[in-house]
C-alpha cells in the first residue's frame, strides 16, 4: 500500500492545488512533498535488505489485455524513490516566489511530475512503466514551455518530439514481447523477461537497440543528446532541476530494470557498442563543456559527461560497475541540482549567466562561494565527497572491462577539473565588477535547501556503506538471472 | 593508559576537528582563538604522535606495527575500502616530521599572517591539510592514501590561490591542481590494477602476494609505473613539475609546509611505502632512477639564474626531490626517507626565512633589490645561513649526512649516475650560496625608503626559525653512518619496512677507504664551488642584470626555464582548446544537432506528401483498398 501511496500522494495534492488555486501554492506543495518524503523515510527504514520485491502491491486492472496495476520495490527502486521525494521538496523551497503567473499550475505540475516518476521507477508491469515513463514527460514540457526562457517554444517543442519518438520504439518493442509471452498474454515484467530472453540472439540485438534509444536519449548518451543542452538552457531552474537530477535516471533504471534482464543476449551482443558511445560522450561533451560561454550550458555538457560514465559502467555488466552507477546516481542528482540552484541563484542576482561578464563574487558573497565550491568539489569527485565513490566504481569496473576505454572514460577527472575550476575561478575569484558588485550573500532560504544538500554530499562520500547494501541484493538478483542465463545458453 | 587505537585516531582527528571548529566560526572567533585552536591541534598531534614513535621503539623489531580499523569505507560486492591506519617506522617518521614541521610553521604563520584580514580562513586551510597529510601516510590502504593525495592536492590549490582577487595567484592554483590531477589519474589507476591484480587495496594483503609474483612480471613494471605517475605529479618531478614554482604564489609559510617539507614529499613516501613491488620490477626502478637525476639536474640548472627568492627555493625543492628519487631508484629506500627528513627541516627552514626577508621588506622577493640584510635582520640571516650550510652537505649539518649516504649508494649502483647526481648538488651548493650572497652581503641594494622600513621578523617567526635551524644543524645525526661512528639510526629504525627489498636488491657494500675518498672529494668540491661564487658575488659585487637586458642565449634558455611553459601551452594547452572548439562548432552544431533537425524537418516534409492521400474521397479510398489487397495477396502466393 505504501508504494501506492507513494504514486498517488502527489496526483492527489496536485489535483487539489489545480482545484483550490490556493494564492501562494509553494506551502501546501511544499508540505504535500515533506508528506511524500516523511512516507518514503517509513518505507527505507521498515525496508529489508535482501532481493525480494517489497511493498509490491498487484491489482487486476485491464484484465482482458493481462495489464495490472503491479508496483513494489526492490533495492534499486527504493534507492531512487528516494531521491525523488527528497529532491522535490528541495526543488519546491528552491522556487522564488518570483514564480508570478499561474503558481498553483506550476507547483501541481512538479507533484504530477514526481507521481510519474516514483511510478516509473516502481512499476512492474511494462504497460504501467510505459504509461508512466509517458506521463513524465508531459508535466516537465508544460512547465519549461509556460514558464522557460528565450526560444522556449522551438526548443521544447523539439525536446517533446524527440523523446516521444524515442520512447516510441520502446513501445513496441513491449507490444512485441507482450504477444511473445507464453500462455495468456501479458505485461506482466517477469513474463516479458520470460519473453525476452527466450528469443533468438539477433532478434534480441533488434530489442536492445529499441530500449536503448528510448533510454538514451532520455539520459542523454551520445549522439543522441543534442536536444539537452538547449532544453537545460531554456526551461525554468526547477524544470532543469527535474529533467537533471530525476528525470534522466528514468532512462538509466530503464537500462538495468528493463534492459539488461530483458534481453541479455541482446545486450552481450551491443553491449561494447553502447559502451563505446557513452565513454566517447564522456570526453566528447567535457571538452565541449570547456569552451561555454553560459554556465548553465557548461553544466548542461557536463551533465552529458557524468552520465555517459554511468551508462558504460553500468553496462560492463560488473557488479561494482552497477552499484557505481548506483551511488553515482544519487550523487549527479543531488550535485546537478545544487549546482542549478547555485546558477539560478547567481542569474538571479546578476541578471546574466555570461561567465566572462561575472566575477569577483567571493568578496561580496564568501558563503555562496564555499557552497560553489564544495558542491563543485563533489562534482570533479574529490574524495570523501559523494561523486568519488561512484566514479571510482565506475571507472574500475571500466577498466576491468576494456582497459583503454577506462583510460579514456577517466579523462573525465582531469577535464571537469578544467572546466569546473576555470567556472569557479571567473565567477568567483578575482575582482568585483559593475554586475556583482551588489552581489548578497546567501540569504536563510537558500542556506535551507543548500546546506542539508552539502551534507549529503559529504555524508554520502565518507559513509555510503549503508546505500550500497540497499541496492546490492537487487544488483545481485539481476547478475545472477544474467549468469544462470549464460550459462544454460551455452 | 589510553587505547592506543584511540591515541591514533586522534591524530588525524584533532586537526580535523581544529578545521570544522575554525571553517564553521570563521566570523565569530577572534585571532587569538583561532590561533590556540589552530597550533593546539597540531601540537597535540605532535605530542601524540611522539608517544606513538617510543611505542614503536620500545617494541621488538617484528612488531613494530600498528592497525586500528575504524569502519567501511566503500564496501560492496568483492570490493572492500576501510578506513583504517597503519603506524610503522615509515608512517611514524612521516607523521613526526608533518606534525612537528608543521606545528612550527603554524606557529610562524601566526606572525607572518598577523594582518591578513582572512586570517581564520588561513588557519582553516592549514589545519585541513595537516589533516589529509595526515591521512595520505597513516591510511593502512591504497584507497585511502589516495583520499589524503587528492585532499592535500586541494589544500594546496586553496593556499596557492589563497589571494584570490589576483587572477595570476588562481592561474597558479588551477595550474597545480590540474597537473596533479594528471598525476592522479595515473595513480588511480595503478591502484585499481592493484585492486584488479591482487583482489585487495590493503597494503597488507598486497604486500603478502606480491612476493608470488615473478620478478620483472609486465603486471607489476605496469602497476609501479602508473603509480609513480602519481608520484611525478605530487613530487613534481619532469614532465610534471611546472607546477610547483608557480605555486610560490601562495603565502610563505604555505610554501614551506606544503610545497617543501611535506605534501611535495607525498611521492617520496609513496614509491617508498611500495618499495616491495618497485623492488620487484627492475623497469619502474630504473625510471624512477632516471626522472629522479634528470629532475635534479636540469631543476638545479634553472636555479642558477633565477631572482625570485623564492622560484629559487622551488626550483631547488624540484632539484632536491629529485636527488630523492634518484635514492629511490637505485634502491636506497632509508636513504630517501632520511634525505627527505633533513630536507624538511632545512628547506622549511630556508623558506621560512625567506619570508621572514620578504615580510621585513614589504612583499619585496626580487634578490637583485636586497643585498646587505645582514644587519637589518640578524636572526632570520644566521638562520638563513645555517640552511644554506645545510642544504650545501657542509660537514656536520644535517644535509651532509643524507646527501652523503645517497651518493655514495649511488656510486656502488653506478659511478656514471654519481657523476650527474654530484653535479646536480655542486650546482645546489652555488646557486643557494649566491642566493645568500646576494640577500645578506655586500651593500644593501634596498631604496633608502625600504631601508628604513626593513626590521626583523617577531618572535613568533625567529623562534620556530631558531628552532629548525637547529634541527638543520643536528638533525643529520639520526642517521650517522658507521664510518664516521654512528650507527645509522634511522636506517635501523625502518629496517622493518625495507627489510625484504634489502633482501632482493643485494647490493655489495663500499670499503671504508672509497667511502672517505668520495667524502673527501664531496666535501673539496663543495667548498670550490663556494668560492667561486663568493669570487662572483662579494669579491667581484656582480649582480644579476636588471629585467629588461638582453642576455646570451645560453643565459636566456635559462632564465626562461628552457622555455617549457611555453611548450605546454603550445603542445597541450592550446589543442585542447582547438579541439573543443572544433567539437562544439562542427560536429556539435554543423554535425549532429542538424541532423537532427534535418530528420525532424524531413518527418514533417513527408507528412505533408501523406496528408495528400488522405483526401477525403471515398472512391479514392476504396480504390487503394482494393489495389492493396491485390498486392497483398499476389505477394501471399508468391512467397509460398
Amino acid at each position: 500500500m505504501l508504494t501506492a501511496f507513494l504514486i498517488f500522494w502527489p496526483l492527489i495534492a496536485a489535483l487539489a492545488i489545480f482545484a483550490f488555486r490556493p494564492r501562494d501554492a509553494k506551502i501546501p506543495a511544499f508540505i504535500a512533498s515533506v508528506v511524500e518524503l516523511v512516507a518514503s523515510l517509513i518505507v527505507a527504514f521498515q525496508f529489508i535488505n535482501n532481493d525480494i520485491i517489497q511493498f509490491s502491491l498487484n491489482l487486476p486492472w485491464i484484465t482482458s489485455i493481462g495489464i495490472n496495476f503491479s508496483v513494489g520495490m526492490d533495492g534499486i527502486s527504493l534507492l531512487l524513490v528516494l531521491l525523488t521525494t527528497v529532491l522535490v521538496p528541495f526543488i519546491i523551497l528552491s522556487s522564488s516566489s518570483t514564480v508570478s503567473e499561474k503558481p498553483h499550475s506550476f507547483y501541481g505540475l512538479i507533484l504530477m511530475m514526481q507521481m510519474a516518476l516514483v511510478g516509473v521507477f516502481t512499476a512492474l508491469d511494462g504497460f504501467l512503466f510505459y504509461l508512466f515513463w509517458e506521463m513524465a514527460l508531459i508535466p516537465i514540457y508544460f512547465i519549461c514551455l509556460m514558464w522557460g526562457g528565450n526560444g522556449r517554444g522551438r526548443i521544447t517543442l523539439k525536446f517533446f518530439i524527440y523523446t516521444l519518438a524515442g520512447s516510441l520504439f520502446m513501445l513496441a518493442g513491449l507490444v512485441y514481447l507482450y504477444f511473445l509471452t507464453t500462455g495468456t498474454h501479458s505485461f506482466d515484467i517477469q513474463a516479458l523477461y520470460q519473453a525476452g530472453r527466450s528469443l533468438p540472439p539477433a532478434e534480441q540485438g533488434i530489442l536492445f537497440w529499441a530500449f536503448f534509444i528510448a533510454f538514451a536519449i532520455k539520459m542523454p548518451v551520445f549522439p543522441f543528446h543534442t536536444w539537452q543542452p538547449d532544453t537545460y538552457t531554456v526551461a525554468p531552474a526547477q524544470g532543469t532541476m527535474l529533467l537533471s537530477s530525476i528525470m534522466l535516471k528514468m532512462g538509466i533504471y530503464g537500462l538495468i530494470r528493463w534492459l539488461v534482464p530483458l534481453v541479455p543476449l541482446g545486450v552481450q551482443e551491443w553491449g561494447f557498442t553502447a559502451i563505446v558511445l557513452s565513454v566517447i560522450g564522456i570526453v566528447y561533451a567535457s571538452c565541449i563543456a570547456i569552451v561555454q560561454k553560459d554556465i548553465k550550458r557548461l553544466v548542461a555538457f557536463s551533465s552529458i559527461a557524468h552520465v555517459g560514465l554511468i551508462s558504460a559502467g553500468l553496462l560492463t555488466l560488473n557488479k561494482i560497475g552497477i552499484q557505481g552507477a548506483m551511488i553515482q546516481m544519487l550523487s549527479h542528482g543531488i550535485i546537478v541540482f545544487a549546482l542549478f540552484y547555485i546558477i539560478e541563484i547567481i542569474s538571479e542576482r546578476a541578471k546574466t549567466r555570461v561567465i566572462s561578464e561575472l566575477g569577483g563574487i567571493r568578496n561580496v558573497a564568501p558563503t555562496l562561494a564555499t557552497v560553489f565550491m564544495i558542491v563543485m568539489l563533489g562534482s570533479i569527485a574529490l574524495p570523501f565527497t559523494s561523486g568519488f565513490v561512484g566514479e571510482f566504481l565506475l571507472i574500475n569496473s571500466l577498466f576491468q572491462y576494456q582497459m583503454y576505454l577506462g583510460i579514456f572514460g577517466a579523462l573525465t577527472t582531469i577535464l571537469g577539473a578544467v572546466y569546473m575550476l576555470r567556472t569557479f575561478q571567473r565567477t568567483m575569484a578575482g575582482e568585483t565588477n559593475k554586475v556583482t558588485a551588489t552581489f548578497i550573500d546567501l540569504t536563510t532560504q537558500e542556506k535551507l535547501v543548500l546546506y542539508p544538500v552539502v551534507v549529503m554530499i559529504l555524508l554520502i562520500g565518507i559513509y555510503p556503506t549503508p546505500l550500497l547494501a540497499i541496492s546490492e541484493p537487487a544488483v545481485n538478483n539481476i547478475l545472477m538471472i544474467l549468469s544462470d542465463f549464460t550459462t544454460s545458453v551455452k | 593508559m589510553v587505547d592506543v587505537n584511540v591515541l591514533v585516531s586522534l591524530v588525524p582527528l584533532l586537526p580535523l576537528l581544529g578545521f570544522l571548529t575554525i571553517a564553521l566560526n570563521v566570523k565569530r572567533l577572534s585571532h587569538g582563538v583561532v590561533t590556540s585552536i589552530a597550533c593546539g591541534t597540531v601540537l597535540m598531534s605532535f605530542l601524540i604522535s611522539f608517544v606513538l614513535f617510543f611505542n614503536l621503539l620500545n617494541s621488538p623489531e617484528g612488531q613494530r606495527s600498528i592497525n586500528v580499523v575504524l569502519f567501511d569505507w566503500i564496501k560492496t560486492g568483492n570490493f572492500s575500502a576501510t578506513i583504517s591506519f597503519l603506524i610503522d617506522p615509515l608512517s611514524i617518521v612521516m607523521l613526526l616530521i608533518i606534525t612537528g614541521v608543521g606545528f612550527l610553521i603554524h606557529v610562524y604563520s601566526v606572525g607572518y599572517m598577523h594582518d591578513d584580514a582572512a586570517f581564520n580562513r588561513f588557519f582553516s586551510y592549514l589545519n585541513l591539510f595537516i589533516f589529509f597529510m595526515l591521512i595520505l601516510v597513516m591510511g593502512s590502504n591504497y584507497l585511502l592514501m589516495f583520499v589524503g593525495w587528492e585532499g592535500v592536492g586541494l589544500c594546496s590549490y586553496l593556499l596557492i590561490g589563497f589571494w584570490f582577487k589576483n587572477q595570476d595567484y588562481m592561474n597558479a592554483a588551477n595550474k597545480a591542481f590540474i597537473m596533479n590531477r594528471i598525476g592522479d589519474l595515473g595513480l588511480i589507476l595503478g591502484v585499481i590494477l592493484i585492486f584488479v591484480q591482487f583482489g585487495s587495496v590493503q597494503y597488507a594483503d598486497v604486500f603478502a602476494q606480491v612476493g608470488e609474483t615473478a620478478e620483472g612480471s609486465q603486471m607489476l613494471t605496469l602497476i609501479t609505473i602508473l603509480l609513480f605517475v602519481g608520484a611525478i605529479g605530487k613530487s613534481a618531478q619532469i614532465p610534471l613539475y611546472t607546477w610547483l614554482p608557480d605555486a610560490m604564489a601562495g603565502p610563505t609559510p604555505v610554501s614551506a609546509l606544503i610545497h617543501a617539507a611535506t605534501m611535495v614529499t607525498a611521492g617520496i613516501y609513496m614509491v617508498a611505502r611500495n618499495n616491495i613491488l618497485y623492488s620487484l620490477s627492475p623497469v619502474s626502478l630504473n625510471l624512477v632512477l632516471v626522472i629522479g637525476l634528470v629532475t635534479a639536474l636540469f631543476a638545479a640548472t634553472i636555479a642558477l639564474a633565477q631572482n625570485d627568492i623564492k622560484k629559487v627555493l622551488a626550483y631547488s625543492t624540484v632539484s632536491q626531490l629529485g636527488l630523492m628519487f634518484v635514492a629511490l631508484g637505485v634502491g636506497a629506500y632509508s636513504s630517501g626517507i632520511f634525505h627527505m627528513a633533513t630536507h624538511a627541516f632545512f628547506k622549511a627552514l630556508l623558506f621560512l626565512a625567506a619570508g621572514s626577508v620578504i615580510h621585513g621588506m614589504q612583499g619585496e622577493q626580487d634578490i637583485r633589490k636586497m643585498g646587505g640584510l645582514k644587519k637589518y635582520l640578524p636572526v632570520t640571516y644566521l638562520t638563513f645561513f645555517i640552511g644554506v650550510l645545510a642544504i650545501s652537505g657542509i660537514p656536520p649539518f644535517a644535509g651532509f649526512f643524507s646527501k652523503d649516504e645517497i651518493l655514495e649508494k649511488v656510486f656502488e649502483s653506478n659511478p656514471l649516475v654519481w657523476g650527474v647526481a654530484l653535479l646536480a648538488s655542486l650546482l645546489t651548493v652555488f646557486y643557494m650560496f649566491r642566493v645568500l650572497f646576494l640577500t645578506f652581503f655586500g651593500k644593501t641594494r634596498a631604496s633608502e625608503g625600504m631601508i628604513h622600513h626593513i626590521h626583523e621578523s617577531p618572535r613568533s617567526m625567529t623562534v620556530p626559525l631558531l628552532i629548525l635551524a637547529v634541527l638543520s644543524a643536528v638533525g643529520g645525526f639520526m642517521g650517522e653512518p658507521e664510518s664516521l661512528f654512528g650507527t645509522d639510526r634511522i636506517g635501523k629504525f625502518l629496517n622493518p619496512v625495507f627489510g625484504q627489498s634489502a633482501q632482493l636488491l643485494q647490493q655489495e657494500t663500499l670499503n671504508n677507504s672509497t667511502e672517505y675518498a668520495l667524502m673527501g672529494t664531496v666535501v673539496v668540491l663543495t667548498l670550490v664551488m663556494i668560492g667561486w661564487a663568493y669570487n662572483r658575488y662579494i669579491t667581484k659585487q656582480h649582480v644579476p642584470v636588471e629585467e629588461g637586458m638582453v642576455l646570451g642565449s645560453l643565459h636566456r634558455l635559462v632564465y626562461r626555464k628552457y622555455f617549457v611553459d611555453e611548450l605546454y601551452q603550445t603542445v597541450i594547452v592550446k589543442p585542447l582548446y582547438w579541439i573543443s572548439r572544433m567539437f562544439f562548432d562542427v560536429i556539435e552544431r554543423s554535425g549532429i544537432d542538424r541532423l537532427v533537425n534535418l530528420l525532424g524537418s524531413n518527418v514533417g516534409r513527408a507528412s505533408k506528401v501523406m496528408r495528400l492521400l488522405q483526401n477525403g474521397n471515398i472512391g479514392f479510398y476504396i480504390f487503394i483498398m482494393v489495389i492493396s489487397i491485390i498486392l497483398l495477396l499476389a505477394a501471399n502466393t508468391i512467397m509460398k
